[in-house]
C-alpha cells in the first residue's frame, strides 16, 4: 500500500548550546507523514517531540540549532526543503501549509487582543486575496441579480448592500494584487474613501465567526469580541484551534492540546478534532505522552526516547506487539487496575552527554554489548513497523 | 473497620466583595454540605473536574482553611459524636454543645490543640516546585515540622531527617541541596517525606502525581503504597487522572460543583457508574487500547459558575435525563445498598 507522502524529515540533528555544553536534543530523526493520516508523537518529557514538531516550522529558537538533515514538504508536487527556505517563502508556508496547536492555551492567546483580531491576523495575511476576489464576485453577482424584477423589497435591500462603487472595486483589485500598496493604504485612513477596507474587514470578521461556529462554540458572535482572559480553557483552545484551521491547512501540528484540561473537556476537544479532520481532510501529527489518546486518535506512532524515533508503526501493532524495549517499558507504566505498578528503571540520560551507542542501553533489560559501543540502525522487521534497535533485523524494505 | 475521619455538613465559602465599603456580594460555593466517612487504614479518592472543590475540601479539613459551617471528627468516640449530634439537632447553643465540640470537633479548633492536631494529619501538594521552599535545604525543609511540633531537635533530628529520607527511596548525600537541585519525582519525595515525618495517620494526596511523567508515576504511585502499608496510613487521594485513581482507592467519591454526587466502592463505581455525570466522567477516560471502542457520552457546554450554581441538582442543565423536579429540589445522597451512595431524584423513589 504505497501511501501518499506529505512531509519527510530526513535524518535531523538539532543541538542547543547552553553554558552546561551541547545538548543533542534531536539525532538523525527520520519521520514520514503520509497525506491525511493522523499520527502520533509520543515520549517523555524532554525526548524531542514539541522540537520535532517546532523544527517541521523551522521555528527553532535560539540557542537550538539545527545542524543536519532536511524538512521536505510537498507542495505543488515540489518537494521543498523547509529548512533552506527565506524567512518570506517560510511565512507562507506557516499558518498555511502547517499550522500548530500549543499546549497552554491560555499563553499562546495574546491577551491585550481579543478573539477575532487574533484569529483575522491569520486569515489577513494568507488569504486577503481569496477574500477580496469573493467580494468583488459578489458584487458582481448582485448586480446580475438587481436586474431580475422579481424580488421583495428586503432581498433588493440586502443584494445592494453588497453591491461596491467603482472606486471601491478599483481599491479592492489593488489590494489584492498587493498587500503594501502605498495608495491603497493611505486610502484606507480617508474617511468616505476607506469604505472599501471597511467592507472588507466586515468579510473578514464574518469568516472568524463561522470559524468559530464550526469549533463548536456557542454564541460566537459574543465570543469573538471577548478577551482572552474572559475563556475557560476549552473555550481558549477552540480558538486557538480556530486560529490553526482559519487558512486551511494540510497539517496540523497539535501539541498536547489536552493536557491541562479535564477529561471531559478533553473528550469534547478530541471528538472536535476528530470531525474537523474529516471536514477539512487535514493531516494531523498529535504530540502527546498520553498512550489512553494515542489509542483513541492516531492511526500511526512514532514514540520517541532521547531525541532518537525509536519506533514507528501502527497503532494497533505497536499496542500489541511493541518491538522496542522501551515501548515495551512505557506501555506497562499504564497503571492497570488489580495490578502492581511497574515503572522503568534508571533515569531518563542528560542530552549533554548521552550514552554512547544506543541511547536507551543503560536502562535497557536486554542490553548486548554491542548496544554500547554501536549506534543501532532503524530497520524494518515487519511490514510497516520500524524499530531502532539492534535487537531486530530488516526483513522488509 | 471504625472510622478515621467524619465530615458532617461542611460548608466552605469563599465571599465576594464589591463596592467601596467592600461589602458581602456573593460567595463563591467551592464545598456545600459535604459530609463524608473515611475508614481506618483505607485510600479513599477523590474526583472531579477542576474548580469542584476537591483541594478546598482538603484544605479545610486540615483547617488551613477555617469552615463557615460544619463538624470535622477526627478520631472521635462514636458516642461523643452523636451525643454532639443530638445536641445540634435540638438547635440548643448551649454550655455542653461548645464544650463538647471544642474538645472534640476540628472544625472549631484553636490554638495548641489545633497544631497537635495538625500532627496527625499531612498534606502532600500538588505542585512540588511550588510547595518547597527554594531558599531552604532539603535537610531544614524536612527538619522544620519536627521543631515545630517539637518532636526532635538537633543531632536526633538529623537522624530522623535521614531515615525518612532513606525510606523514600533519597539518601543523605541529597540532604545538603537545594530543592532545584533535583527531578521533579525527588522532588515529589521529598514532600512526602516531609509530610510523613510527623507520623501522621491521615495523609491527604492533592493530585500528587499530575506534574510528572508517566514512568515517574508509576515509581511514586509504588512508593505511597509501600507507605501506606509500612506507616499504617489512610489515604485521602485526590486526583483527575481517573485511571490512578482507580489503581489506588478502595473508595471514590465523585464530585461536582461543591457536592458529592456519587460514592461508592472503586470496582463498583468503575464498573457501574450511576449518576449521569459519573457515567460521561468515566467513559470520557481515554483507553490505551486501540481496538477497545466504548459508547461516549459527551457533555454540552461547561461547568457553570460556583457563584450562583443552578437550582435544585447541580447538573440538571446538562443532564440528559433531567426531569421537573430536578430544577427545584436538590437530591440528597442515599444508599442504594452495597454501600454505594448518590444524589440523583432518578434512583430517589
Amino acid at each position: 500500500m504505497a501511501e501518499e507522502q506529505l512531509l519527510r524529515i530526513k535524518d535531523l540533528d538539532l543541538r542547543f548550546y547552553t553554558y552546561e555544553g551541547v545538548v543533542q536534543a534531536l539525532d538523525q530523526v527520520k519521520l514520514q507523514i503520509n497525506d491525511g493520516e493522523t499520527i502520533g508523537v509520543v515520549g517523555e518529557t524532554g525526548c524531542g517531540k514539541s522540537v520535532t514538531g517546532l523544527s517541521e516550522l523551522n521555528l527553532i529558537p535560539p540557542p537550538g540549532k539545527i545542524e543536519a538533515g532536511k524538512v521536505l514538504l510537498l507542495k505543488n508536487e515540489q518537494w521543498i526543503d523547509l529548512l533552506r527556505q527565506r524567512d518570506a517563502y517560510l511565512r507562507t508556508v506557516r499558518g498555511n501549509d502547517i499550522s500548530m496547536i500549543f499546549q497552554d492555551p491560555k499563553s499562546a492567546l495574546n491577551p491585550v487582543y481579543t478573539v477575532r483580531q487574533q484569529i483575522a491576523e491569520a486569515i489577513l495575511h494568507h488569504r486577503r486575496e481569496e477574500l477580496c476576489l469573493k467580494l468583488l464576485e459578489d458584487s458582481k453577482n448582485a448586480v446580475e441579480a438587481l436586474k431580475q424584477s422579481n424580488l421583495s423589497e428586503n432581498e433588493k435591500a440586502k443584494l445592494s448592500n453588497s453591491v461596491l462603487s467603482r472606486r471601491e472595486e478599483q481599491m479592492l483589485q489593488r489590494f489584492s494584487e498587493n498587500r503594501r500598496d502605498s495608495f491603497v493604504r493611505i486610502a484606507s485612513r480617508i474617511p468616505f474613501l476607506n469604505r472599501f477596507k471597511r467592507k472588507f474587514d466586515r468579510e473578514v470578521r464574518k469568516e472568524v465567526v463561522r470559524m468559530l461556529k464550526d469549533m463548536r462554540i456557542a454564541d460566537p458572535d459574543r465570543v469573538a469580541e471577548m478577551y482572552p482572559h474572559e475563556l475557560s480553557g476549552g473555550m481558549a483552545q477552540r480558538a486557538v484551534i480556530a486560529m490553526a484551521l482559519s487558512c486551511n491547512p494540510k497539517l496540523l501540528i497539535a501539541d498536547e492540546p489536552t493536557t491541562n484540561l479535564d477529561v471531559t473537556v478533553q473528550l469534547q476537544i478530541l471528538t472536535l478534532i476528530k470531525d474537523l479532520k474529516k471536514k477539512y481532510g487535514m493531516t494531523i501529527q498529535y504530540i502527546t505522552h498520553d498512550m489512553g489518546v494515542v489509542a483513541e486518535m492516531c492511526e500511526r506512532v512514532a514514540v520517541m526516547y532521547a531525541g532518537n524515533v525509536v519506533e514507528l508503526g501502527e497503532v494497533k501493532e505497536i499496542f500489541k506487539n511493541p518491538l522496542h524495549p522501551y515501548t515495551k517499558a512505557l506501555l506497562e507504566c499504564i497503571p492497570r487496575p488489580g495490578m502492581e505498578f511497574k515503572s522503568i528503571e534508571g533515569f531518563v540520560p542528560s542530552l549533554i552527554n548521552p550514552p554512547e551507542g544506543c541511547r536507551f542501553n543503560d536502562r535497557c533489560p536486554y542490553a548486548m554489548d554491542i548496544c554500547s559501543s554501536d549506534k543501532p540502525k532503524f530497520v524494518k522487521p515487519r511490514k510497516d513497523h520500524q524499530v531502532l534497535c539492534h535487537l531486530y533485523v530488516g526483513e522488509f524494505e | 473497620m471504625s472510622s478515621m475521619l467524619e465530615l458532617e455538613d461542611l460548608k466552605k465559602h469563599y465571599s465576594l466583595t464589591g463596592g467601596i465599603l467592600r461589602r458581602k456580594v456573593g460567595a463563591v460555593k467551592a464545598v456545600d454540605g459535604i459530609s463524608l466517612v473515611v475508614k481506618k487504614g483505607e485510600t479513599f479518592g477523590l474526583v472531579g473536574e477542576s474548580g469542584c472543590g476537591k483541594t478546598t475540601l482538603a484544605k479545610t479539613t486540615l483547617r488551613l482553611l477555617n469552615p463557615n459551617s460544619g463538624n470535622i471528627f477526627f478520631d472521635v468516640p462514636d458516642e461523643v459524636k452523636e451525643r454532639i449530634r443530638t445536641l445540634q439537632k435540638e438547635k440548643k447553643a448551649g454550655v455542653e454543645l461548645r464544650k463538647l465540640r471544642g474538645q472534640w470537633d476540628l472544625a472549631v479548633f484553636k490554638g495548641r490543640k489545633l497544631r497537635e492536631m495538625r500532627r496527625r494529619m499531612q498534606m502532600v501538594y500538588q505542585d512540588p516546585t511550588r510547595s518547597l521552599n527554594p531558599r531552604m535545604l532539603v535537610k531544614n525543609i524536612l527538619l522544620e515540622p519536627l521543631v515545630v511540633q517539637n518532636i526532635a531537635k538537633g543531632s536526633a533530628g538529623l537522624k530522623r531527617v535521614s531515615e525518612i529520607l532513606q525510606r523514600v527511596g533519597l539518601g543523605d548525600r541529597h540532604m545538603y541541596r537545594y530543592p532545584h537541585e533535583f527531578s521533579g519525582g525527588q522532588r515529589q519525595r521529598i514532600a512526602i517525606a516531609r509530610a510523613l515525618i510527623t507520623t501522621p495517620k491521615l495523609v491527604f494526596l492533592d493530585e500528587p502525581t499530575s506534574s510528572v511523567d508517566v514512568s515517574v508515576r508509576a515509581q511514586l504511585l509504588k512508593l505511597f503504597q509501600e507507605l501506606h502499608k509500612d506507616f499504617d496510613l489512610t489515604y485521602l487521594y485526590i486526583s483527575h487522572d481517573l485511571s490512578v485513581v482507580e489503581c489506588i482507592a478502595d473508595r471514590v467519591g465523585v464530585m461536582y460543583l461543591g457536592k458529592m454526587v456519587e460514592l461508592a466502592r472503586t470496582s463498583e463505581l468503575y464498573e457501574r457508574p450511576l449518576h449521569p455525570y459519573s457515567i460521561a466522567l468515566f467513559s470520557a477516560i481515554p483507553v490505551p487500547d486501540p481496538t477497545f471502542k466504548r459508547e461516549r457520552v459527551i457533555l454540552s457546554g461547561e461547568v457553570p459558575s460556583p457563584v450562583n450554581p443552578p437550582s435544585g441538582c447541580r447538573f440538571h442543565p446538562r443532564c440528559e435525563n433531567a426531569m421537573q423536579v430536578c430544577q427545584t429540589q436538590e437530591p440528597k445522597l442515599i444508599d442504594v445498598g452495597n454501600e454505594h451512595l448518590i444524589a440523583c431524584h432518578l434512583f430517589s423513589k
